[in-house]
């Protein structure tokens, strides 16, 4: 089974908005929401939630003033700026619990974490596994994993060709998390000098972790010398670029009407996402 | 004061909105602009700092000398991430699951754990149109972007302003920059996406128990909800950016928005001007 995750590196370059048209499109498979702290697919894919389940990970440490000697040691020792005062700071607190380890009075205490939920729902375009991580809340790295290990397993049991994946933006563990192991990764950018300088960011990481990838230049018409340039620093890395998409606003009403360009109306960027996703097709049946 | 520019959803003008109120600002203040999205800095593009100083941010690691280690466990048993097992005669370290905490080597009845610094990121000073400007870089292939937030954020001298990019999102690398900021700007588009990372956003930034308030940019496309949410919950709309071809040319060339149309400075004062009453307001309410 294949599984293609859809990055940018730079926010706001269209990701959601291609998988909600790949959901229509692509005939047998699952679909999957990896950007858990701001995810947005459900908005294009009117998610009916099947199952609900509870997200438990890492711990706060919590001071029992009753015990607590006011000695210091905690304070002094927390390498993340933590607790003050005698007090945790939930926010700041990892969950390492060397302060519970120290504390001389055993005044400390480590409490689970619920740090989210994730969902498993029908849409009409089929199975959709999404999260929602709590409020200010960390580890969005162990969320994406969970939701790409239900994915699989319900790719599995339905015997679906391919998981779809709408990644996070950035780089970093969230990232790192949606990418590793994957088949391929589209990477979604626009033609802009922070588009490319996050473009060429985001392929080191497919590099990093030996994944290959396809590139989509969004809007490419914006500015069509820097897609020139996107171009030129995609065949120098012998990267393809499977797809230019023209702007248009056609994009941003199909999102308020919450469908799927592709389903909205027959229109350039559509034929254009179209033959994206026959590109992406023949990429995984080759490789 | 320290102003946080964050967003929820990507993309929608952090950077455009951080880079122009610090140019607006820097004739008649002391201004610092801070990069604090790690995993993709883009303020230097448009900002073309030059950069004096270069340091690397490092986790402390575990290094375990086996000449001492009596392969009890401890380390193992103390560490949350995984990152140390113990097998009979032999210790293996995961350096990239280590958050660096440092309880395995304090722990370490035999003091056979000592730390070494594993290089994660960098964080680059300097200075950018008459502006202190720092930004920092997660290495690319890294997982950890808060180490080096909290690294940026040590730059930050507290007698003028000092304005923070934040990374889109609202998860820990968020909450690590916006956090301990006078003020939380969040910049959003008026569409569907727009509409419900910013609600996500609001409830961290109301967390961290920040003021806060809404730029909205590109108005005009999309429909007219964020408007309705923000009446509703109460949040003042300061800024509102059009949707205009030219602005958005400006800054596929990297080009600030207040350099390209001048125009807008005035927009960006009166902006700061609106954010600074709604902060004395708050430590008036706060004395209270």
């Amino acid at each position: 089974m294949k599984e293609v995750v859809v990055l940018s590196g730079k926010g706001g370059t269209g990701k959601t908005s291609i998988v909600g048209s790949l959901a229509a499109l692509a005939k047998n498979k699952v679909l999957a929401d990896c950007d858990v702290d701001a995810a947005d697919l459900h908005l294009l894919l009117e998610p009916v939630i099947k199952q609900k389940h509870e997200f438990w990970s890492g711990q706060v440490a919590v001071i029992d003033e009753e015990k607590c000697t006011q000695c210091g040691l905690c304070q002094e020792l927390c390498r993340f700026k933590a607790i003050e005062d005698f007090k945790v700071d939930p926010v700041s607190c990892e969950g390492c619990g060397f302060c519970f380890h120290i504390c001389p009075a055993e005044a400390v205490t480590m409490k689970e974490n619920l740090s989210g939920h994730w969902f498993i729902s029908d849409t009409k375009y089929g199975s959709l596994v999404h999260a929602r991580l709590g409020i200010a809340q960390e580890n969005s790295g162990k969320l994406v994993a969970l939701v790409r290990q239900q994915a699989k397993l319900m790719a599995e049991k339905e015997g679906a060709d391919c998981i779809i994946s709408d990644g996070p933006p950035g780089i970093g563990c969230p990232v790192i998390s949606s990418l590793s192991g994957a088949s391929l990764a589209l990477l979604v950018t626009e033609p802009t000098l922070s588009g490319i300088h996050d473009l060429e960011r985001v392929l080191g990481v497919c590099r990093h972790f030996d994944i290959p990838a396809l590139v989509c230049i969004n809007k490419y018409d914006i500015n069509q010398e820097n897609t020139r340039q996107i171009e030129s620093y995609c065949s120098s890395q012998g990267v393809e670029v499977a797809s230019k998409i023209p702007f248009d606003n056609m994009v941003t009403e199909a999102m308020v009407q919450g469908l799927p360009v592709v389903e909205y109306s027959d229109n350039s960027v559509s034929r254009e996402i179209n033959l994206l996703w026959q590109n992406i097709s023949r990429f995984l049946s080759k490789n | 004061m320290i102003i946080s520019i964050a967003s929820g959803k990507g993309g929608t003008g952090k950077t455009l909105v951080a880079t122009s109120l610090a140019l607006s600002l820097k004739d008649k203040h002391k201004v610092q602009l801070l990069d604090c999205d790690v995993e993709e800095p883009n303020d230097h593009i448009f900002l073309k700092p030059v950069i004096t100083r270069s340091e690397a941010v490092c986790i402390q690691t575990p290094k375990v000398d086996e000449e001492k280690c009596t392969y009890c466990g401890k380390c193992a048993e103390v560490c949350a991430y995984n990152a140390i097992a113990v097998f009979p005669g032999h210790v293996l370290v995961f350096p990239e699951l280590c958050h660096g905490c440092g309880a395995c080597s304090y722990l370490c009845p035999e003091k056979a754990v000592s730390e070494e610094g594993r290089e994660i990121g960098v964080v680059e000073q300097g200075h950018a149109e008459g502006m202190e400007f720092a930004q920092g870089k997660l290495n690319v292939g890294e997982a950890m972007a808060t180490p080096v937030i909290r690294k940026v954020k040590e730059q930050i001298n507290h007698d003028g302003i000092t304005i923070i990019d934040a990374s889109p999102g609202t998860s820990c690398p968020v909450v690590e920059a916006t956090k301990d900021s006078d003020f939380c700007l969040l910049v959003t588009e008026p569409t569907p996406f727009g509409l419900n990372d910013l609600v996500l956003a609001v409830e961290m930034v109301r967390e961290l128990n920040i003021p806060l308030a809404v730029v909205l940019n590109r108005a005009g496309v999309g429909d007219n909800k964020v408007e309705v949410y923000c009446r509703k919950e109460n949040i003042p709309i300061l800024l509102t950016i059009p949707l205009d071809i030219e602005i958005a040319r400006l800054y596929s060339r990297g080009v600030t928005l207040v350099q390209g149309m001048p125009q807008w400075q005035e927009s960006f004062i009166g902006l700061f001007d609106k954010i600074r009453e709604m902060v004395d307001e708050r430590s008036r309410s706060l004395k209270r």
